[in-house]
């Protein structure tokens, strides 16, 4: 119970809590994307009502998963695509390098892709001699920083438009003011140069849809039509969960996933990518690669922790979270490495069970339980009790601490009769006068006491 | 008309009493005979929260075997009354001897406020006429009733959550002559989070300055919670907020009296 966390969630938070713009730029980003999502939904006619229904959809998908990955992977073949289906994080990186090298490229477009950060896709790459520009804005911005994302869909939340100021100077050495019309212009003017220049654009997937083969990616900037259409070959990266059986599923998500993350009824660009180009096509690559990423996923299949498949990484959960919020995303990680790409309440249930509970055992003591999260999830994942779930294994595994474990005991042992709660009280009110900062303090007299007094 | 029981919770009766005799002290007012069971201890939420599964269950078939005999249940507070009517029957979902007892004990159990609107208690009547004397009460009051108004409510995470208990205290405190100035995210969580507050002290005292920062805004003479965690919790930083936090039995017996 007590701290003496070298990282982890607590030593990071610990220092986010005093950055006053972090927590300032956190807190107006996150409050937009709660609003926007509010007024999104209230103009669907039956938004609960659709949530249920998608909660339904990504359950079946997911009891019968293997099936549609099938069938996706033969429509998508039919279609000109070369499916790919990577064990884990390694397996991945190898399958993305090799393609890249084959091809001959040096310079790599990268879209958004959590996915990607997910296996540290950057520096594989780099090391084997192509370099990966990220061309969405706020990854970008984190890529110059040389930092992690710090939220599912805004990753440069914790910036101000000055320390981006700042970064742009030292990548272009120009003078750019803190403006954000400036700051957009200036990264579209040296991100252009990397569209056009790519050997290869990597991008992540939205959702694949398995009765047509097709990649559906949703973003705000345009990049993602670039990395995905200019270079000569596109490599789309998804997690195995990604999948809509056929078009009308699809519908659903995407009415939900924008309205969740941003507020808006779609994003500004709904890209779908069925296959490489087409005899009559003007443009688009030569080459498409799907590659679908385990890493850890299949194994909560059948499992009580199944329902965490089911996300759609809108960041809803992020936005409304208190704990997030007061943290920031940087927190969200083990007690050695770098931060999980995903934060928040989802990160705390997705981050342990894709990567370890024992390094990652503070993320799920990162919550309140205070089910904000629960309540603004399109897929209405159980956030919270499986936070619950996380800690019942983390005690199960001797993860809590011999003295925390002790001292619970014996609390419930305390609890298990009058007797032994008549001594512990007792003793608690004898060293009342000695407990500080956190504890309750116990009151001079207890209930039962006044109680018993007055009815005698 | 039967005997109600009062299950105080472990927090009021270790810390905050003030509140289970507020709660007694109204519920006789409304012309209840009340119950305290002495047996009781605690629920078993802490434990079932911080991953104690074992132990949850224990302290629940105890509770469950206490408040058994008793056709009515009353809690002041919001989230143990949660853990009672939502997690109890989750808990012993494949026990089939227990689930059908934690069922039926969920089924009478009523957060105070809840209990106070859903059999229509209101308004209270005030302590004194002839046939409502005052049986249990405090030995002296702690606020003017002046200083109650307005108030701004916070709603604790499980009760408005789980329970889905918005309306019922707000009401309970306008009925009583309270005008309510409602705060930003008033169902922001206070950064308490049983065990939390213990194992991330900074990010919890974090929350918990931000919630009272939200609450002093309003202006209101009073900051009101229908939870004993939440209470502790928001008083250790009340001072310096200049926010004054008060469980809503309280304020509610102090106005009545």
């Amino acid at each position: 119970m007590s701290g003496g966390f070298k990282s982890g969630f607590r030593e990071t938070a610990r220092i986010a809590i005093e950055d006053v713009e972090l927590i300032r730029s956190v807190e107006t980003a996150t409050g937009r994307f709660r609003l926007g999502r509010e007024s999104a939904l209230a103009e669907l006619p039956e938004a609960d009502a659709m949530r249920d229904h998608f909660k339904q959809i990504r359950a079946a998908t997911l009891s019968n998963l293997k099936n549609h990955l099938q069938i996706f992977e033969a429509n998508a073949q039919a279609a000109g695509v070369q499916v790919h289906f990577a064990r884990n994080a390694e397996a991945a990186r190898r399958i993305i390098l090799d393609l890249a090298r084959e091809r001959g490229a040096t310079l790599a477009a990268k879209s958004k892709s959590m996915t990607t950060e997910e296996i540290h896709l950057n520096p594989a790459l780099e090391a084997g001699g192509v370099r990966p520009v990220e061309t969405d804005l706020g990854e970008w911005i984190v890529q110059l920083a040389g930092e992690a994302p710090a939220h599912i869909i805004a990753p440069a939340i914790n910036k101000t438009k000055e320390q981006v100021a700042d970064l742009f100077r030292e990548e272009s050495g120009d003078e750019i003011p803190a403006e954000i019309p400036a700051l957009t212009a200036q990264a579209r003017r040296r991100l252009r140069e990397t569209f056009l220049e790519a050997g290869i654009g990597i991008s992540g997937g939205n959702l694949a849809v398995a009765e047509t083969g097709s990649v559906v990616l949703v973003t705000n900037e345009g990049n993602g039509r670039m990395v995905t259409s200019l270079p000569p070959i596109h490599v789309a990266v998804l997690g195995i969960e990604k999948i809509a059986p056929t078009w009308a599923e699809a519908g659903v998500w995407l009415s939900l996933l924008a309205r969740s993350a941003t507020g808006q009824p779609l994003s500004i660009y709904t890209s779908i990518l069925t296959g490489p180009k087409q005899y009559a096509d003007i443009d688009g690559p030569e080459e498409v690669h799907v590659v679908f990423l385990d890493n850890g996923r299949s194994k909560l299949l059948g499992t009580k922790y199944e329902e965490i498949l089911q996300c759609i990484r809108c960041g809803a959960c992020l936005n409304v979270c208190p704990v997030y919020r007061s943290a920031g995303g940087h927190a969200y990680r083990g007690e050695t490495g770098p931060p999980s790409p995903y934060s928040g309440p989802i990160g705390a249930v997705v981050t342990p069970l894709l990567f370890g509970l024992e390094d990652h055992k503070q993320l799920p003591q990162a919550s309140s339980l205070c089910g904000a999260c629960l309540d603004v999830c399109p897929v209405r994942i159980d956030l919270p009790r499986m936070l619950v779930e996380l800690r019942r294994d983390s005690v199960e595994a001797g993860l809590d601490g011999a003295g925390t474990a002790a001292v619970t005991r014996l609390a419930a042992r305390a609890f298990g009769g009058k007797r032994m709660l008549g001594l512990a009280a007792r003793l608690a009110r004898f060293g009342r006068r000695f407990v500080r900062g956190n504890l309750p303090r116990p009151s001079k007299r207890s209930f039962r006491e006044i109680w018993r007094e007055q009815r005698s | 008309m039967p005997p109600l029981a009062l299950l105080a919770t472990c927090l009021v009766d270790q810390v905050l009493p003030e509140i289970g005799v507020a709660t007694a002290a109204l519920l006789e007012r409304t012309g209840h005979t009340v119950d305290f069971p002495e047996a009781q201890t605690c629920c078993g939420q802490p434990f079932f929260n911080s991953g104690y599964h074992a132990d949850a269950v224990r302290l629940a078939k105890r509770t469950i075997e206490i408040f058994e005999p008793y056709e009515t249940v009353v809690l002041p507070s919001g989230s143990c009354a949660a853990m009672i009517r939502v997690e109890y029957p989750h808990l012993f979902h494949d026990d089939p001897a227990w689930l059908p007892r934690a069922e039926a004990l969920a089924a009478r159990t009523f957060e105070f406020s809840e209990f106070l609107i859903r059999f229509d208690l209101l308004p209270i009547p005030r302590t004194g006429s002839a046939d409502n004397p005052p049986p249990f009460t405090f030995a002296q009051g702690r606020i003017r009733p002046s200083a109650h108004s307005p108030a701004t409510y916070h709603d604790s995470c499980h009760m408005c959550r789980l329970l889905g208990l918005r309306d019922e205290p707000r009401s309970a405190l306008e009925k009583t002559g309270v005008t309510i100035e409602e705060m930003a995210e008033p169902d922001r969580c206070c950064g308490f989070g049983g065990t939390f507050s213990l194992k991330m002290p900074e990010v919890s005292a974090a929350m918990t300055r931000e919630k009272l920062r939200l609450a002093s805004e309003t202006g209101a003479a009073i900051l009101v919670t229908a939870d004993p965690g939440c209470l502790m919790q928001m008083r250790r930083f009340a001072d310096e907020a200049g926010v004054r936090v008060e469980h809503l039995a309280v304020v509610l017996e102090e106005r009545t009296r």
